[in-house]
């Protein structure tokens, strides 16, 4: 059986999001053929650089600016229209309000979280990214949501992909509407230019405690950041967020502190050149990340450091 | 504004997590449950909103382990009514709990029903989004501001990056709700004991839960570490001392 992938492609502000080539160089390593479905109004030539076999297109003034009703009628009439017995949709804000929609609309079993897929078998990292669950679909035909950053964009990338467009369903009536995108509120401090990040996770315990961080961050010349759970306990701003809902940081050193690494925190701070983790649990899938851990206590190890710098 | 705000159990990661002996799940029986940290902010959010305008506030669970703790604590905090759905047995998949819900809410009269935006168990998609869909209601996930807005609300929504989306909805709508615009509020064990002693906790049955076939589980497993951390050991002073010079040479 030949496979029809459909990847959906996500963009914002004008911008074609990385998780799109990522799933189009997974879709064509799965094999088959891979059409791109890329929805938005006068957005045609975002299509310019997808590697994929096709591009179905729609356009619609409802499209323009992510909408998760519209979005979501549109990729269902699609997936009605094309019947794709595999659809690779971001595990992402915008990608989380399409998956689900579809797998009831179109009766396809979802799975989430996918670090990785095949033509029968998909990986799900679970429980903060401390389980990994294989998921097999007998027949192939199934919906994955897929981690930001699990795959290579660069395999996603290509030219001369054929583009097909589409017409929109009926979009009158929506429920929802789209109002407007605001901008992050800039911030004291930029953590996406620093050198070095002190980041800081749920293992702190308390707000009084971000003194010890903050005075290690300060030693260094560095800056604080954290993980989300600490924003959304309104600690620190959101503009300290490294991560999935936040920021993407690549600083030379980044010291996690009490943070256990979720794939979503994974996804910020990958990439930054020397990452040291201190976390009492061996077992913190943060240590699978970091070049340094540490599992003494931070409450003893932090203040130590500060004192040595 | 009348809200629903579904709650669940999950498994508390602070635990060891071992798999069982079917290779297939979490080995249950040690494991030590909480609620779901984003039900907490949905939760919140709910009776921060009912606080502004009114209306009234509903938690409801399917039942299992340590549901009425968490439905009475909800009450405890301010919920007007504490419901628990029995007859699912098990874990169910979200796409089955999903169901269950949907099946309930159809006989109770809502406006906004908010979710925790996800949780760690959600192998078969977001529980809020599967809802919205049972129900054939629009559905907006990673919420972190509602407001009532004439006879609709308005909603942001959250990107990457911190980029906010501001959308205007129609009432019905089920919201994934990421964080409350305030810490979700603390309840001493005294004031959930009271709330066990003075609420009633109202019961209604699952009904139809059954659902598309899914995929199945092959296997669960820890991920194999890549070992790619150096782990350092000692006393604090001399992994301090260490690290001291590793940063000195990264700068």
């Amino acid at each position: 059986m030949s496979n029809k992938i459909f990847v959906i492609a996500e963009h914002l502000n004008g911008q074609v999001e990385d998780i799109t080539y990522e799933m189009i160089g997974k879709a064509k390593e799965i094999g088959g053929e891979v059409i791109t479905v890329l929805l938005g109004s006068g957005a045609q030539n975002l299509a310019a650089d997808f590697g994929s076999d096709k591009v179905l297109y729609v356009d619609d003034a409802q499209l323009a600016n992510f909408n998760p009703e519209a979005y979501c009628k549109t990729i269902v009439q699609l997936c009605h229209a094309h019947a794709p017995n595999i659809v690779l949709v971001g595990n992402t804000s915008q990608g989380m309000d399409i998956a689900a929609g579809v797998s009831v609309a179109c009766d396809m079993p979802l799975v989430a979280y996918a670090s990785d897929v095949t033509a029968d078998t998909i990986t799900s990292q679970l429980y903060g990214g401390k389980m990994s669950v294989s998921s097999h679909v007998a027949d192939g035909r199934f919906i994955a949501a897929i981690l930001a950053g699990a795959f290579d964009t660069e395999a996603g990338k290509g030219s001369g992909a054929s583009i097909e467009t589409a017409d929109a369903p009926d979009l009158t009536g929506l429920k929802i509407q789209f109002k407007q995108l605001v901008a992050p509120e800039g911030g004291d401090v930029d953590i996406t230019t620093q050198d070095v990040l002190v980041s800081v996770g749920r293992g702190i315990q308390n707000e009084d405690n971000l003194e010890i961080v903050q005075a290690l961050a300060d030693k260094l010349g560095g800056a604080l950041s954290s993980s989300r759970p600490i924003v959304d306990s309104k600690w620190l701003p959101k503009t300290r967020q490294v991560g999935k809902s936040g920021l993407k940081v690549k600083p030379k050193v980044y010291i996690a502190v009490g943070i256990s690494g979720a794939p979503e925190h994974i996804e910020g701070m990958k990439d930054a050149e020397c990452i040291i983790a201190i976390n009492t649990d061996p077992n913190a899938p943060i240590f699978d990340y970091a070049h340094y851990g540490v599992t003494e206590d931070l409450f003893d190890v932090v203040p130590a450091l500060t004192d040595k710098l | 504004m009348n809200i629903i705000v579904p709650i669940k159990q999950v498994p508390d990661l602070v635990e060891e997590l071992e798999v069982d002996s079917s290779g297939k799940s979490l080995d249950r029986e040690w494991l030590k449950f909480k609620v779901n940290e984003f039900d907490d902010h949905a939760l919140e959010e709910a009776l921060l909103l009912k606080e502004d305008t009114g209306g009234t506030v509903t938690a409801i669970a399917l039942d299992g382990d340590d549901i009425d703790k968490a439905l009475f604590a909800a009450a405890a905090k301010g919920a007007d009514r504490v419901v628990k759905i029995t007859g699912v047995d098990g874990a169910p998949t979200n796409h089955q709990a999903a169901k269950a819900f949907a099946n309930a809410l159809s006989s109770l009269d809502y406006d906004l029903v908010f979710t925790g935006v996800q949780s760690v168990e959600d192998r078969d998609g977001q529980l809020g989004v599967l809802l919205a869909h049972y129900l054939n209601l629009p559905h907006i996930s990673v919420v972190t501001g509602v407001s009532v807005s004439g006879s609709g609300v308005n909603v942001q929504k959250e990107y990457g990056g911190g980029v906010i989306a501001e959308f205007e909805a129609a009432t019905p709508i089920v919201l994934g709700i990421q964080a409350a615009r305030e810490t979700p509020r603390y309840v001493p064990v005294a004031k959930v004991r009271r709330a066990m002693r003075s609420t009633e906790m109202e019961e209604m049955t699952a009904g139809d839960i059954s659902v598309g076939a899914g995929a199945e589980i092959q296997r669960m497993f820890k991920p194999e570490s890549s070992g790619s951390a150096e782990m350092l050991s000692g006393s604090a002073e001399e992994i301090a001392s260490t690290l001291a010079d590793i940063i000195k040479n990264k700068m």
